[in-house]
């Protein structure tokens, strides 16, 4: 299904950058900061969390400046101009994916966004609401998950399954990291219900060829989910060409604050699902013996809401399109072609994931002979290059590849050349450091 | 470069030729802890035989372990500490070794605590970094855990369901 495309050992090349990398710096505040005795922050973990420029932190400041309310309650002034920015808030991310604003749903997170849905699922088979029982899950059904699933769309379905006695099922990887899918139409069959799967891996870097599982989903009748945790913050996504039925997101992933996801779902899916989490604004009318609830999106939305992080979240959405999405990728993807030429130039270092840009995008994961990830990270850190290390919330992942953990660089906005030779030299650092500079082999 | 405070030559030794290291025969517990946030992990067994006045000495400790140098290294220099000791002393000096991971890396603690901790004591400059620390303290948690469990198998009246490893 897959080939391994090798590349010309020919130098690692730099290609003129999309982005204003200088420009797009000034904006982020923490960026001119110092690591660990003045060096310069090289940071190159936006896979686990982004940096926020000003106009996200402003726009949060401003909220609670100049008309903080609750939404949605009360008939005050502040309360409508909160409800007003809140709802704006909606549409503006929507449109970002193309989606109407009342297929929007704000969650925590993505990984609450994710819950919703499997508890959905399980709560459907005793909804008393006739309508909320379409998507039932239940014994003999199956959910079907991908090897290469941040534990945040694994471990839910797991769960999911406990509950209801419904099987889980995945598909594995092959040796260059992409998803097998040879044994697609055995493993999505007519027990299918849901599909959930990752667009872009956040260990591996691998973009995963959706088409392909949505068709056969659609065969036979299952629901599809989403992970976009790493793919809409890095690429364009259009809801209306997905073909998905659900697609999740982490707004402190894509600029924005913490606290603040998304779970999108066309509104028919949305609209047969039961609630998950309970309470104030999510319910139509309240007797002791029992309740209605609302329509989506405010069925899913129980308490007050995280009110200016989602109008944060519409602020770095409006960063990132004034940047241009296809800019965004362009420039990952030229950085990511750097950055796997020059690691594969240092003897010791293998990239665990695709070894290409061929369906890849800006996260990096590698292992370097004879020095333990955690033991790499602590130098890099030394020398003011933040990765992540470990097994990144993938660890059937790690273990697939037969190895304890990796390293990982992550790509955004901000990264430059400058970036990534600072990761190149700190490597080489630390194989000096730790005495295992392996003979260089031409 | 701070780097140096942390990977003392000492650790570094221990992490490229352990002591102790292989899992054997006998044992009275088995334990495996491992460290969630990045995969660490140490399998560990303890042997514990009563001396003549009947006190439980630590014969043998026995482990297979992966995971970074500190966590490697922590294991070996523990066992070089607490093999042969009594399972009481053994695990004070689990608790020195848990108030030098807390200080921060302050050097007066390190200096107090030389005579009880050997080599050991070389871990004090992973004390300055927080992310580490877990690594550090991983072997000596399943020593802990491990002699608790051998003991109360030894004294089943004492504690109610010995979980098996």
């Amino acid at each position: 299904m897959t080939q391994t495309v090798s590349r010309p050992a020919a130098g690692a090349q730099k290609q003129p950058l999309p982005l204003d990398v200088e420009a797009i710096r000034a904006d982020f505040p923490i960026l001119s900061r110092t690591i660990r005795d003045g060096k310069r922050l090289v940071y190159l973990d936006s896979g686990a969390t982004s940096q926020k420029p000003r106009s996200v932190l402003d726009a949060e400041r401003d909220f609670y400046e100049t008309c903080n309310a609750a939404p949605h309650r009360g008939a005050h002034q502040l309360a409508e101009e909160a409800t007003g920015r809140y709802e704006a808030a909606r549409a503006t991310i929507g449109a970002f994916i193309g989606a109407p604003a009342e297929e929007v749903v704000f969650t925590r997170n993505s990984t609450e966004a994710i819950n919703l849905v499997a508890y959905a699922l399980s709560n459907a088979a005793t909804a008393r609401d006739e309508r909320f029982r379409r998507y039932a899950v239940g014994q003999g059904d199956e959910i079907v998950v991908t090897e290469m699933e941040h534990h945040a769309n694994l471990v839910p379905w797991q769960q999911l399954c406990e509950r209801t006695g419904a099987t889980l099922r995945w598909l594995g990887l092959t040796d260059d990291g992409r998803l097998d899918l040879a044994d697609l139409a055995t493993v999505v069959n007519e027990r299918t219900k849901l599909v959930a799967v990752t667009q872009q891996s956040n260990i591996l870097g691998t973009i995963n060829p959706l088409d392909g599982i949505v068709a056969r989903a659609r065969e036979v009748g299952a629901l599809v989910l989403v992970d976009g945790a790493q793919s809409v913050p890095h690429q364009p996504v259009d809801v209306t060409t997905l073909g998905a039925d659900l697609l999740v997101f982490s707004g402190h992933k894509m600029l924005g604050p913490t606290g603040v996801g998304v779970l999108w779902g066309r509104y028919e899916v949305l609209d047969a699902l039961p609630p998950f989490l309970t309470g104030g604004s999510m319910i139509e009318v309240v007797r002791m013996e029992g309740s209605t609830f609302m329509p989506p999106p405010q069925r899913f939305e129980a308490g007050v809401p995280m009110t200016a992080q989602v109008i944060g979240l519409a602020a770095a959405v409006e960063y990132l399109q004034r940047l241009g999405m296809d800019r965004v990728q362009a420039h990952e993807e030229a950085l990511t072609a750097y950055a796997l030429e020059e690691l594969a130039g240092i003897p010791g270092v293998a990239v665990i994931g695709p070894p290409d840009t061929v369906a890849r995008g800006g996260a990096v994961s590698f292992t370097v002979e004879g020095i333990h990830p955690h033991d790499l990270g602590q130098v890099l850190d030394d020398l003011g290059v933040e990765v992540r290390v470990g097994h990144h919330c993938a660890w059937p992942v790690v273990r697939r590849y037969g190895v304890p953990a990796t390293t990982r660089a992550t790509f955004y906005v901000h990264t430059g050349y400058d970036d990534i030779d600072a990761l190149v030299d700190a490597v080489r650092k630390a194989q000096e450091f730790f005495g295992v500079v392996p003979d260089e082999v031409s | 470069m701070q780097l140096e405070s942390m990977y003392q030559e000492i650790i570094l030794d221990h992490y490229r030729n352990p002591h102790g290291r292989g899992l054997r025969e006998p044992f009275e517990a088995e334990v495996h802890h491992v460290n969630p946030t990045c995969g660490d992990e140490v399998t560990l067994r303890v042997h514990i035989e009563n001396d003549t006045a009947g006190d439980p000495i630590l014969s043998d400790v026995s482990y297979e372990g992966m995971g970074c140098s500190i966590s490697q290294a922590s294991v070996s220099a523990m066992y070089d500490l607490v093999v042969g000791k009594p399972v009481p002393e053994a695990l004070e000096t689990g608790e020195h070794f848990m108030t030098l991971m807390q200080s921060k890396g302050d050097a007066s603690v390190a200096e107090k605590l030389e005579d009880e901790l050997e080599d050991a004591v070389a871990f004090a400059g992973v004390s300055k970094y927080p992310a580490r620390i877990k690594c550090a303290l991983m072997s000596w948690m399943a020593l802990k855990d491990a002699s608790a469990r051998a003991l109360s198998a030894a004294h089943p009246t004492t504690t109610p369901g010995g979980a098996e490893a």
